[in-house]
């Protein structure tokens, strides 16, 4: 072990649900996006989920809110070092999108998109059992443009720059293909309770 | 590392290419072992901020604009990590140099300001990330803010030690003349705007249209790839003041604190 002289760090009541090597952020919510947040009106904003799907399905924002409201409570984890805790997301659970597009057995990877074009990959099991929403609320108001609004896609078991904001769609494919910052280095899967982070760990 | 090469035409394409793509391949091994690194210097820049200067003998060299992890360990093992801008360019002299701030409260940056002394050892992995990097081959246009400027200095320094030719142009914003860092280093390629207190004779203002219109009137051949570095209020600004002026939105990276 390679200790630091004189680095304490904070008393030692270790948090737990911190997964290694992450801080608790607070009250803040830093903004990552590494582009410029796009003016994308709510009327605007479509849902799309195709590829290797049984039917391919499109919605807009009122068609997104007539299915079965599901909300997320808990934590969400970047890939930059803070956790957040306690956080609520509202909007649908992503099952009730896929179940309705039906994906077919080969389905295996998803790359998630937005509306600008950053893309995200993920494997359909990260996507499925309640585990991924679309979400339009943030403690009970819409989502803001740099956090995502109108939409973004929450899936707070992987670190959250899978989480992809202004979400356009999802591909549903029969292998992995990176997105955006897996091709900048980054982890293929982004578990933070196994800290992949980079390529590599 | 290598200029990114196209993607194969059989990858999936989100039916709008809005993203802007990444500028180098990262190696992933390199990035993923954790060095140790040796404190050798500490410059003060301004009242808050300060340069550490650190002696990595196996670092791989980077890109400007990169950024690597860094690491301390507690003697109980707690650990504690953060990401910072590389500030030095890629000299390849075996040393980097990083410029934090002194954040309240901040177990790293505290470490950093109250402890640490030449000859401290710490921990760094990287460099990471292909997406802010720079490797000196497009006209630059920086624009950053507070220590926002630290991977933009990066660009700048690369840039007079290569003697390139290439144009660059860098808009940094502070608050006040003395919390300009890196202010003596600042040359003709480097505009400040002073946000709340300015020299004699200079204007007190945010960062607007009217400093970015004669860049982008006529830029240079091939266009600005544009790089913006800051806390999100000045990156939204920032960026909003780009595209309003006419800069493609796929030619603008965002690199924001957080």
């Amino acid at each position: 072990m390679n200790t630091t002289r004189g680095f304490t760090g904070p008393s030692r009541a270790a948090r737990p649900g911190l997964p290694p090597g992450q801080y608790d952020a607070g009250d803040d919510w830093p903004v990552l996006s590494a582009e410029v947040t796009p003016q994308l009106a709510a009327d605007d904003w479509t849902f799309r989920v195709g590829g290797l799907v049984a039917e391919p399905r499109t919605w807009d924002l009122s068609g997104a809110r007539a299915l079965p409201a599901s909300a997320y409570a808990g934590d969400i984890h970047c890939v930059t070092g803070w956790s957040k805790f306690g956080v609520r997301f509202g909007g649908v659970s992503l099952d009730a999108f896929l179940d309705a597009a039906r994906p077919l057995p080969s389905a295996t990877h998803a790359v998630a998109y937005s509306h600008t074009g950053y893309t995200a990959n993920l494997p359909l099991a990260d996507l499925t059992g309640g585990r991924a929403w679309i979400a339009w609320d943030h403690e009970g108001r819409p989502l803001s443009p740099e956090h995502g609004g109108p939409a973004r896609l929450v899936v707070p078991h992987l670190y959250f720059w899978k989480s992809v904001k202004w979400v356009a769609g999802l591909e549903l494919l029969d292998h992995d293909e990176p997105g955006f910052w897996e091709k900048n280095g980054y982890h293929p899967r982004g578990n933070p309770w196994k800290e992949q982070r980079y390529s590599g760990d | 590392m290598t200029e990114t090469a196209a993607p194969p035409p059989a990858a999936f394409a989100p039916p709008t290419r809005f993203a802007v793509p990444g500028r180098i391949e990262v190696d992933g091994r390199v990035a993923g072992a954790w060095q140790p690194a040796t404190l050798t210097e500490i410059r003060r820049e301004t009242p808050r901020a300060s340069t550490f200067r650190l002696a990595v003998p196996g670092w791989a060299g980077h890109v400007p604009g990169q950024h690597l992890m860094l690491r301390l360990t507690a003697e109980d093992g707690y650990t504690a990590q953060r990401h910072y801008s590389l500030a030095s360019g890629p000299d390849g002299s075996g040393h980097i140099e990083l410029t934090l701030d002194h954040v309240r409260g901040g177990e790293v940056s505290g470490w950093f300001h109250e402890v640490a002394r030449p000859g401290d050892r710490i921990e760094v992995r990287g460099p990471l990330s292909g997406f802010f990097a720079w490797p000196g081959d497009r006209p630059a246009l920086l624009l950053g803010a507070g220590s926002g400027v630290v991977p933009l200095m990066s660009m700048v320094r690369h840039h007079r030690a290569r003697g390139l030719t290439v144009p660059l142009r860098m808009l940094v914003s502070a608050r006040g003349p003395e919390e300009l860092i890196y202010a003596r280093e600042l040359g003709t390629e480097t505009t400040p705007v002073f946000t709340r207190r300015a020299p004699d004779g200079m204007p007190v203002g945010r960062l607007s249209a009217a400093h970015l219109a004669p860049l982008l009137a006529r830029p240079p051949a091939g266009g600005w790839e544009a790089y913006v570095c800051g806390s999100n209020s000045f990156a939204e600004h920032a960026s909003r003041l780009l595209v309003a002026a006419g800069q493609p939105v796929e030619r603008i990276r965002i690199e924001r604190f957080g």
